[in-house]
């Protein structure tokens, strides 16, 4: 019986992988820059972030979906008037349809994969980055005033200023007065630093490097909203920011990140004065190219010393 | 007006009427973030109490947000019906809830008081209200609107089918639309998100939905969310558009942060009555949500549930064909658990009800939230219950695009099921036409998206 069980979840976790893959291929899935426009305009990168004195997770090792080649979706509805159609349907859209019924209520299997998407989003809000991850980079760790992670999602002015202790941190171990400042966050989805940095980081100083950059001390907020990086240019000064901050994580990815870069930083920043890369994620904007981007827009942002709307790219 | 009352032994005074609406509310995250929320269940109790007693004209002459500021205290002061607000104006607020609960009290009745109530009288109420008491007082209150079909009967729970794609693909989104009109889903509106907020785009869309309901005789009608003004450009370029759509915030600071004000509402209702594809008379799709005036630092230090009313006192000028409160898309900060999401749905329902307006619900949350699909399932009964207009169908209540889950296909048809709801009447006889339902049940053809093809 149990192995029967663990045979269906590989089963049912492979043909996820599978469809992670398609309709991530299909659907970078765009965000603008221009606020809220509806309510239900598409979702504000504004993350929101993350854990910290959340029971400790049992250690879990996360393995990505590997993107597949040959995207394949099956259906279960039994007797199609017209089977090819449905295929049609199928490969067009990322949405979970073909999923048939039993009388008005889905299929076993698909009401799991249904929950299995939701535990991997909310793991991703409670989770916390790894510290080998951190020390790959060597990333000391400052926290906001969050506090927890419940009242870090009540309260996001809290997750904008660093505690005092993370204040004097700064102080003693940055340097002062960078051109760039590099600042990293687990925001909404710790599972997204764990899954980009390695790529990003790497790719952005080798970027920096080729247009002549230098680069101030990075650091790590825990708890960090994507305004917390107007209380680091008030202490560090820096000419340039980019913060590495984890996106709301949805259903089809729990691994996306957002770039937010300002030009001299500072409190009472609005949001229309900040640069947003979003969507970098394995199937998004990958993480490498991600790092190469972000390396062109700062060099843009210094030239012009402009950030958001007002920089010309 | 007193504002001072003693429970328990301690004695409450409260500043304002401001501070008496926040602290009566239920609690809410997005009054803690403000502020404003009672500190303990005492205080509540004490601010429900001096509530309570409060006079309706108490609300009247002591506006929280003035007429002289804000356009949307004008529509609503302006939208008062002078004889009957004279009828009730020395009425408590504890008389009022209690009239509106009372047997004497049926769908006209209701209908006829609203009339000389303000938004805030009515937000009023909703705070002395029990989860129950605000079912059964909703549930006696029938609106129905139409446009090309009728909505909102006794008995019926109509549905707007969501065949968002996350990049716009016309063929994806058709797609959903099929699996969504083989499981009874859509007698609503047909109604899509778009990414791209452009007129040519918005047209495209138009245009599918369009064919689509042409091709099949659909009785329905067809909706692109984009901003108003993108859609009032594709409609003057020719858009077949039956519904035109716009998000409310309950401030004239807050539509601005949507950028839109009274006389572009004005503007694109003179367009929809001349080159609207509908029936009518109703051609407004309006949609809410507590919070988003704090989220844009629009709310005047006001509460989220009495901005929100502030919402239906503008949505009530235009005569709207559906109006949805998208209650857990707002967020945690707003909204932070099932209790809250259960509790603001009900509100919302009720409150948009008593204004007379067609109420749906997006029973909907984000993955932030300490919410589930569980959750969702009370509150899609506990609407259905309360006489909800319509909700969100989603395919798997996974929304692809918009990256939250509302409602799916299978539970709009559970819930009519379980709850002994039909469709809207000319919808279900054409879905008998196409084989998908047979006396109200789903046929074995039902969930066969090709049936469209």
């Amino acid at each position: 019986m149990e192995q029967q069980l663990d045979f269906l979840v590989d089963k049912v976790v492979a043909e996820l992988q599978k469809k992670l893959g398609e309709v991530s291929e299909q659907a970078p899935s765009p965000k603008t820059e221009t606020g809220l426009i509806q309510l239900r305009s598409e979702p504000k990168a504004e993350p929101v972030a993350n854990a910290t004195a959340a029971p400790t997770p049992a250690p879990v090792v996360n393995e990505q979906p590997a993107p597949s080649k040959e995207p394949e979706r099956t259906t279960h509805v039994p007797n199609p008037k017209y089977k090819e159609g449905l295929d049609e349907l199928l490969s067009s859209t990322p949405a979970r349809i073909g999923v048939w019924r039993t009388g008005v209520r889905p299929l076993t299997k698909t009401m799991l994969e249904l929950r299995r998407d939701h535990a991997a989003a909310v793991d991703a809000v409670y989770g916390e980055v790894s510290q080998a991850v951190l020390d790959q980079f060597s990333l000391f760790t400052v926290e906001t005033q969050y506090d927890n992670t419940e009242n870090y999602l009540k309260r996001p002015d809290m997750g904008r200023i660093l505690t005092e202790e993370g204040v004097r941190m700064l102080q003693e171990r940055c340097q002062k007065k960078p051109q760039v400042q590099i600042v990293v966050s687990d925001g909404l989805s710790a599972a997204a630093v764990d899954a980009n940095l390695k790529d990003v980081l790497p790719s952005l100083m080798d970027s920096l490097k080729s247009y002549g950059l230098t680069c101030g001390t990075p650091f790590f907020i825990k708890g960090g909203r994507v305004a917390s990086m107007d209380h680091v240019g008030e202490i560090l000064e820096p000419e340039v920011l980019v913060l590495l901050i984890g996106e709301r994580p949805g259903l089809v990815t729990a691994h996306s990140m957002s770039a937010y870069m300002c030009y001299r930083p500072r409190k009472g920043m609005v949001e229309s004065e900040r640069t947003v890369i979003s969507n970098i994620h394995r199937q998004g904007t990958s993480p490498v190219e991600a790092g190469a981007h972000i390396g062109t827009i700062l060099s843009k942002m210094l030239e012009q010393k402009a950030s958001g709307v007002k920089l010309v790219l | 007006m007193n504002t001072k009352t003693t429970v328990l032994g301690q004695t409450y005074q409260f500043r304002d009427l401001k501070e008496v609406f926040a602290k009566a509310n239920e609690d809410k995250s997005g009054d803690q973030l403000a502020g404003i929320a009672a500190a303990d269940s005492r205080e509540r109790v004490a601010a429900k109490q001096v509530l309570a007693d409060l006079t309706l004209a108490d609300i009247r002459n002591n506006p929280m947000v003035p007429a002289e500021e804000d356009e949307v205290s004008r529509v609503i002061e302006e939208g008062i019906n002078e004889k009957i607000y004279n009828e009730i104006k020395n009425w408590s607020v504890a008389e009022l809830r209690e009239y509106i609960l009372s047997h004497q009290a049926g769908d006209n009745e209701l209908k006829r008081i609203s009339r000389g109530l303000s938004s805030e009288m009515i937000a009023a109420t909703a705070k002395l209200m029990s989860n129950l008491d605000l079912i059964t007082a909703a549930s006696k209150i029938k609106v129905v609107t139409h446009a090309n079909t009728a909505i909102g009967q006794r008995g019926v729970l109509a549905s707007r089918v969501q065949p968002n794609h996350p990049s716009d693909n016309v063929q994806g989104i058709k797609a959903s639309l099929y699996e969504g009109l083989s499981y009874g889903i859509g007698d609503a509106v047909i109604g899509i998100n778009p990414v791209i907020d452009t007129a040519d785009s918005v047209k495209d869309i138009l245009n599918m939905t369009k064919d689509v309901m042409t091709k099949f005789d659909i009785p329905t009608q067809n909706c692109v969310l984009a901003h108003v003004s993108t859609q009032m450009r594709a409609i003057r370029n020719g858009a077949p558009a039956d519904l035109i759509f716009q998000s409310l915030a309950g401030s004239e600071k807050g539509n601005n942060a949507f950028g839109i004000d009274v006389a572009l509402l004005d503007e694109a209702d003179e367009l929809m009555r001349k080159e609207g594809t509908s029936y009518g008379p109703n051609f407004w799709y309006f949609e809410t949500g507590q919070g988003s005036e704090l989220s844009a630092e629009a709310h005047h230090g006001m509460d989220q549930v009495t901005m929100e009313a502030r919402c239906y006192g503008l949505a009530r000028k235009y005569n709207p064909f559906i109006v949805n409160t998208v209650v857990g898309f707002i967020g945690p900060e707003y909204l932070y658990d099932s209790r809250q999401v259960i509790r603001a749905g009900l509100e919302d329902h009720y409150m948009g009800k008593m204004h007379g307006l067609p109420m749906g619900c997006d029973v909907c949350y984000t993955n932030h939230m300490k919410v589930d699909q569980n959750d969702m399932d009370n509150l899609g009964i506990l609407l259905s219950s309360a006489g909800v207009n319509f909700v969100i169908g989603v395919a798997m209540a996974d929304d692809v695009m918009l990256n939250y889950q509302s409602t799916s296909f299978h539970d709009i048809a559970a819930f009519r099921e379980v709850m002994g709801l039909r469709p809207a009447p000319d919808f279900e006889k054409w879905l008998e036409k196409m084989g998908i339902m047979e006396n109200g049940r789903l046929t074995a053809k039902a969930g066969d998206p090709t049936i469209f093809m």
